[in-house]
């Protein structure tokens, strides 16, 4: 399909060619003419945002809520300067991502002309890949291979930086089938051999553990699918990152809970006393190994990784399989099956025994509260109140987010969308939005701590523009939670700048914005406040006063192991502050 | 409002991390890498960017388009680390998009290895003849020459440039200009 058109054109037109329905953005003066044409069109929805960085964190959500990428268009300066936190953001937690920027004409660049920056070169180190194309002919190809590169491999965001020129001008546009990448054709088959020698290492195990991540879930609902398929046929126990949360069910007996700094007990000390670890889609991330040094010392690593960079990068592992996710366990159980070998079944009982009285340690217990609702009681009511529905969780980052990762107890993939690698704060409210772009008549709840979702609380006004009913959850302790949190452990409880002073009233800045406002201060109002929240067909600003010292446990302290985690329950802040103390020396 | 950020109780404690720092001493290596890209805008900031952004150390480094038809530029990096450290060095350049192939021609054999550099020498009289005897004696060729000075153009694997550099120094050395090491490996497949 080979057509004449404008370079503004040319964007609609592989948007449609590429089956694109929404994308987010901000018009300004060097996208223009691309905006000249999504008005005269219908087959894709422009969601416009009040920020650009609104516009990303949407198409993130959206990205993780469909498993399509994320479509964004803003303006060139301070329109793409505003998209540097999203794409680095999609980047370390892998959302294919497509942003068009506007650039200054092809003359001027260099110029230091109006809203005029180097967005190829601020972003080279935000995105798996970008171009600026001073062609228009080369313009469409270019479009297809950004999505083609976004897509395929790591998932990752991409940019395509256009001069306004290049928008006028007229060139030859051709369709998707047409191009084929010159360099990039990452490998998703993983090696037979490997396979088969992992099947037997899987077989031989005594204490074995899947360490899953979100590569499960970006390889698709197949990959999920077949992890409860392995899990089934093994009876070996999964624990998961933050980002892999809802690829195997919490219901499930096999399931021991999110592992980590904030991970569940069982599940942290599984991971050190194991004897076989299998990481899949998962990248022994800081926050997921404690101590490297410390980390499972005694067991044999596999790890199913599509980015050979991630193999071996954190921690050395025995057998690295480079391939998808989905593919390889494909593989993977038709072996199995093919060669039904046996597994040491008393050895196995026995390692569930000792599960089981992990778990009797009840990790993620709280003192309950009659008069002030405790944050994990909030979220276990919000739970309860919306697991039967068709839900989608999104958070912004701090405590809420860890409880939100404890209390919510997820069945499916792409239901919770959290910003795991960078640590965004901000990204939930935005990311709701654009949940709720792809599922109009879902439950769509941001759960959001009251400092993060004042970054970007201004896309209240997309959500109300676009229809979208969203649910703003706010556990609000007046602090920077997680901040004072770590003051009060690591920094002898000398509280700097860790509070909200000056709150809104988060019920008349509802109002204010034409949403509905709802606050709960009691624990007995909280299930009605729910259910009016729920029941609402508009934007909801939930402002849900919580215990303002509580704080997120079990934890592993700093420079610890898994097998020395401190649970809430059984120790005072001042022993905490005293174990990091000593371990502080080594430290900076 | 200070009413509301409690001060410290009890002893003051030193502030610590939760990040484990740690302190490593591996043995290093020198690798020399060779790097087939795509040759387009950009192509050596992404890879310059890649070495800054995650602290790998980058000891010399050459580019140029060598296959003008596929537009294949090869791009020679020598760089030093731990064993761990070059492999993902590799497993990064090798997951970029418009990089065609990563070879490490250190870890394949021994590679053929050669630098050019210019040497400028200032000086008169006996030091000048010494100069221009030793540049002979090292097959340099004199590439400008005044009353006043030489330049030496010189070319060979990096120790024998670094042993000119070193005996010119006492004679009069001004500046020195290198290219960094161009490589290839010495199978008769293309890297």
């Amino acid at each position: 399909m080979e057509k004449q058109m404008t370079g503004a054109q040319m964007v609609v037109q592989a948007l449609i060619d590429q089956g694109v329905e929404h994308i987010f953005g901000y018009p300004g003066g060097a996208v223009l003419p691309i905006y000249d044409e999504i008005i005269q069109q219908d087959r894709v929805e422009h969601i416009l945002v009040r920020h650009e960085q609104g516009a990303g964190h949407a198409a993130e959500g959206y990205a993780r809520s469909t498993g399509k990428p994320g479509v964004v268009l803003v303006t060139s300066g301070p329109g793409a300067t505003n998209m540097v936190t999203p794409l680095t953001d999609a980047l370390m937690d892998s959302i294919p991502l497509v942003c068009f920027t506007g650039q200054v004409p092809t003359h001027l660049i260099g110029n230091d002309a109006f809203q005029e920056a180097d967005t190829v070169g601020i972003t080279r180190p935000a995105t798996k890949h970008n171009w600026l194309v001073r062609d228009v002919n080369d313009l469409a190809r270019t479009i297809h291979e950004a999505f083609y590169v976004a897509m395929h491999g790591r998932p990752g965001p991409v940019l395509v930086d256009i001069p306004k020129d290049v928008q006028f001008a007229t060139g030859t546009y051709i369709g998707p089938g047409e191009v084929r990448h010159r360099s990039y054709h990452p490998r998703t088959k993983g090696d037979p051999v490997a396979i088969r020698t992992a099947v037997e290492m899987i077989a031989r195990a005594k204490r074995p553990v899947f360490y899953t991540g979100g590569g499960v879930v970006n390889s698709g609902p197949h990959a999920a699918q077949l992890l409860r398929e392995l899990a089934r046929l093994t009876g070996y126990p999964v624990t998961s990152t933050l980002m892999g949360l809802g690829a195997f069910p919490a219901s499930d007996p096999h399931w021991l809970g999110m592992l980590g700094m904030h991970g569940t007990f069982e599940a942290n000390n599984v991971m050190h006393d194991c004897d076989l670890m299998v990481a899949i889609g998962a990248r022994f991330d800081d926050r997921i190994t404690g101590r490297v040094n410390a980390f499972s010392p005694g067991s044999k690593k596999i790890q199913i990784d599509i980015d050979p960079s991630s193999i071996n990068k954190n921690v050395r592992v025995d057998l690295g399989i480079v391939g998808d996710v989905g593919e390889v366990l494909e593989d993977l159980l038709i072996v199995w099956k093919a060669e039904k070998p046996k597994i040491d079944k008393a050895a196995l009982k026995a390692w569930w025994e000792q599960i089981d009285r992990w778990r009797a340690r009840r990790s993620l217990a709280y003192r309950p509260n009659r008069d002030v609702i405790m944050p994990q009681f909030a979220i276990e009511r919000l739970f309860a109140a919306t697991r039967d529905r068709d839900t989608y969780i999104t958070t912004e980052v701090g405590q809420h987010q860890m409880w939100a990762a404890q209390f919510y107890r997820f069945e499916e993939p792409n239901r919770w969308m959290t910003s795991g690698g960078l640590g965004t704060m901000g990204y939930g409210l935005p990311a709701a939005v654009g949940v709720q772009v792809a599922h109009r008549d879902s439950l769509v709840i941001d759960i959001a701590g009251d400092a993060s979702v004042l970054m970007t609380m201004q896309e209240m006004s997309t959500a109300v523009q676009h229809d979208l009913p969203i649910k703003i959850f706010i556990l609000n302790n007046q602090y920077m939670g997680m901040v004072r949190q770590w003051q009060e452990l690591l920094h002898g409880n000398r509280l700097s700048h860790s509070y909200m002073d000056s709150l809104p009233d988060f019920v008349k800045l509802a109002d204010a914005y034409g949403c509905v406002g709802i606050r709960a201060e009691k624990p007995g109002e909280l299930d009605d406040a729910i259910a009016e929240m729920i029941e609402v067909k508009r934007p909801v600003l939930f402002d849900c006063r919580v215990a303002a010292l509580a704080n997120c446990f079990p934890m592993i302290p700093s420079g610890k192991a898994h097998n020395e985690m401190l649970l809430g329950e059984e120790v005072t802040p001042e022993e905490i502050g005293a174990a990091i103390g000593a371990a502080g020396k080594v430290l900076v | 409002m200070a009413a509301r950020a409690a001060k410290a109780k009890g002893p003051v404690l030193p502030p610590a991390s939760a990040y484990f720092i740690e302190e490593r001493h591996d043995r290093t290596e020198r690798h020399t890498l060779s790097v087939m890209v795509d040759n387009e805008p950009g192509v050596l900031a992404r890879v310059i960017g890649l070495f800054s952004g995650r602290g790998y150390n980058i000891d010399s480094l050459t580019v140029s388009e060598t296959e003008h038809a596929r537009h294949l530029s090869r791009i020679t990096i020598v760089t030093t680390g731990t064993p761990a450290v070059i492999e993902q060095i590799k497993a990064q350049l090798g997951r970029m998009v418009p990089v065609h192939s990563v070879h490490d021609l250190t870890a394949e054999g021994t590679p053929i290895e050669r630098e050019l550099a210019l040497v400028k020498i200032g000086n008169r009289g006996s030091e000048r003849v010494e100069a221009l005897r030793l540049a002979d004696a090292f097959h340099a060729e004199v590439v400008d020459a005044t009353v006043d000075h030489f330049v030496f153009g010189l070319s060979g694997t990096t120790d024998k440039i670094e042993q000119f550099i070193a005996i010119m120094a006492p004679l009069g050395l001004i500046e020195v200009c290198r290219t960094g090491i161009a490589a290839l490996s010495r199978q008769g497949a293309p890297a």
